[in-house]
């Protein structure tokens, strides 16, 4: 039996009247990209941002690494214990370059929640640096590590964040929709650089409109429509789950 | 950073030719200097507007003056007390004011200012002898200077570095000396991991956040240092002239700053100083030029000619010096929203351009040629 990285007991939450997480229970297996999938609205970028503390669930409890609770805790403290995660609209440094943008997570991950480093130099930041200009490697970006992020395509800026996240070599890495947005040949190098990263060993929770990508790096899909799992199993039995095709394929062949 | 040292240290004879070099507006320069380099550490890094940091200048000065009378006249225990108490009352406000961000933070700074300047009218009174202003008097106590006997010279006594006293070029040095060092400290910070994480919380606080930084002890952080080097220019506003008054707490000093800092380039690390320099200078002559030298100057006009202009002119001078400082703040803003420092870039960017097209032309020739 595999080791649980994070369990999701009852959780609820609901926006006024609508239920948005209907009594959600899921586990997150060690090394493993689990992917979440559902139709617009069914809740997922919800689910994701009970488990970073952006949102607090009305009922439920989120435990990381057997034990540890993630609910009420500030997303700083989340991110300290080991959970990074893409936003669904990039969150990067738009003013600094992409050299610096990767820096600061390295940085704040060695420093903590706080540290007053004020006659410490930055050129001495050695270590750091290597480890930003590895992550700017990862994704192909390092040429434009001078560059001012704001400029960045959207496709690359996606990436950017990416980077900033692997960096900080999370155990447990959260990507809401990686792809979306993106032309036809940003999507295949992204998912290229997802299949590339998946050999880390990182374990990842991705939320994923784009089937080919969600069949291409998953090993474990769960299917959410309206708030609630309907099912969770390997692609194949996804593909094969007659349930999954009337609630979010509309019934169409795979 | 050597560089800086000399440049700051040779003013007076470099600032000669264009009038500038007698101490009490290099002194200003020195001074007004580490006031906006420090408010250039919230502002220029973290993003946050604060509308109160005349509050810690005045604190400043206050502080000085009481160590001065119950102390002794020695600049330095009234440098420290000025900067530990600035520091104090900063992180007092600053534990307040950064529960919120935005207009929000500014509006809190700015409310907690008038408090400071309203109630050293009232309460506060014994401590800032309202508006009298805190002077130095023949009995006060000086209990240091009087355990260690030092001579009472007549009348009132100046303050002093160990003996120097504080009064003309010796005056401007130890400033420029103080300038130095706030300037190496801000540099350090600048150039720190903890420099580049507040510049992170401008950028995007939210991603700094996700990525595991507390961000308001930061800023706190830099609220607090920013109100220390306020602290300290309170102080030697003291050194150089031992006399405190509230008005150095009202908004428009804090207005000021913010001015300097935005004319010379938020942000940039020599942009406030520069924004000093000019603000300064330009205060200096256009608020001494009253009517007969502007009859004078257009003397050279037919009579009717010379009055029409010094009558255009007369409400841009003297006392009406704000209305140029307005007109320049809004001419820079529309057009260099980086201040004096973007201009300068652009200058010299386009001398590199040039340079760069001239360099390729001439190995293109190189190349035809060869
Ligand atoms: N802050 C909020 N306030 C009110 N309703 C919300 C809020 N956030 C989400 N909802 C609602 O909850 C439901 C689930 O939203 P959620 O963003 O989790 O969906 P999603 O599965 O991520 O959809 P998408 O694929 O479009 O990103 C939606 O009906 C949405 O309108
Ligand atoms: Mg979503």
């Amino acid at each position: 039996m595999a080791e649980t990285v994070l369990r999701i007991e009852n959780v609820n939450k609901s926006f006024g009247g609508l239920l948005a997480l209907n009594d959600i229970n899921l586990e997150i297996e060690r090394g493993k990209v689990h992917a979440i999938i559902g139709p617009n609205g069914a809740g997922k970028s919800t689910l994701l941002n009970v488990c970073v503390g952006l949102l607090a669930p009305d009922t439920g409890e989120v435990t990381f690494n057997g034990g540890e609770k993630i609910i009420g805790k500030k997303p700083h403290q989340i991110n300290q214990i080991g959970l990074t995660r893409v936003f669904q609209t990039p969150e990067i440094f738009p003013d600094l370059s992409l050299l610096e943008n990767v820096m600061l997570p390295a940085l704040s991950k060695r420093d903590g929640s706080y540290k007053m480093s004020i006659f410490k130099s930055l050129s001495d930041e050695e270590e750091i640096e290597n480890e930003a200009i590895g992550a700017l490697e990862t994704i192909g970006m390092l040429d434009r590590k001078d560059t001012i992020a704001s400029s960045l395509s959207r496709g690359d800026k996606r990436r950017l964040e990416l980077a900033m996240c692997l960096v900080q070599k999370p155990e447990l890495l959260l990507l809401d929709e990686p792809t979306a947005g993106m032309a036809r040949h940003d999507t295949n190098q992204t998912i290229e650089l997802l299949k590339q990263i998946k050999e880390g060993g990182m374990t990842k929770i991705i939320i994923e409109h784009d089937m080919h990508v969600v069949f291409s790096v998953a090993d474990k899909i769960s299917v959410l429509a309206r708030g609630a799992i309907i099912a969770t199993g390997t692609p194949d039995e996804i593909k094969a789950n007659p349930l999954v095709r009337e609630a979010y394929l509309g019934g169409a062949e795979l | 950073m050597l560089i800086f040292t000399a440049a700051v240290l040779s003013m007076p004879i470099w600032l000669d030719p264009i009038g500038a070099n007698y101490p009490d507006l290099l002194q200003k320069f020195a001074i007004f200097g580490i006031f906006a380099i420090g408010y250039n550490i919230l502002f220029g890094l973290t993003g946050y507007l604060s509308f109160g940091h005349a509050v810690f200048l005045g604190v400043g000065s206050y502080t000085a003056v009481w160590s001065f009378k119950l102390l002794t006249m020695n600049v330095i225990p009234a440098m420290f007390f000025s900067i530990l108490m600035a520091g104090i009352i900063a992180a007092g406000i600053g534990y307040v004011s950064l529960r919120r961000s935005g207009i929000y933070f500014s509006i809190l700074t700015l409310a907690f200012a008038q408090m400071f300047y309203n109630l050293a009218y009232s309460v506060l009174m014994p401590i800032t002898n309202g508006e009298t202003g805190l002077q130095l008097t023949m009995h006060d106590p000086r209990v240091i200077d009087v355990a260690f006997s030092r001579e009472v010279p007549e009348g009132l006594p100046s303050t002093d570095f160990f003996g120097i006293s504080m009064n003309g070029y010796s005056g401007f040095y130890f400033c420029a000396v103080m300038l130095i060092l706030a300037f190496f400290i801000y540099l350090k910070i600048f150039r720190s991991p903890f420099g580049m994480k507040l510049k992170g919380i401008k950028s995007n606080q939210k991603r700094m956040k996700y990525i595991g930084s507390d961000t308001r002890p930061y800023l706190i952080t830099a609220f607090v240092i920013s109100g220390m080097f306020a602290g300290l220019a309170g102080s030697l506003m003291a050194v150089t002239d031992p006399l405190a008054g509230a008005e150095r707490m009202q908004w428009t000093a804090s207005g000021e700053v913010i001015l300097m800092t935005i004319l010379g380039g938020v942000g940039t690390v020599y942009g406030p100083l520069l924004g000093v320099g000019i603000i300064k200078y330009l205060e200096n002559i256009f608020s001494s030029i009253n009517e007969s030298v502007l009859n004078n100057f257009f003397s050279f006009m037919p009579q009717w000619g010379e009055s029409l202009l010094t009558s255009l002119t007369m409400p841009f001078v003297g006392e009406g010096w704000h209305l140029t400082l307005g007109l320049l703040f809004m001419l820079i803003v529309i057009f260099l929203p980086g201040g004096v420092m973007e201009g300068l870039q652009r200058i010299k960017d386009s001398i590199m351009n040039k340079k760069n097209i001239e360099e390729s032309e001439a190995t293109a020739k190189e190349s035809s040629d060869g």
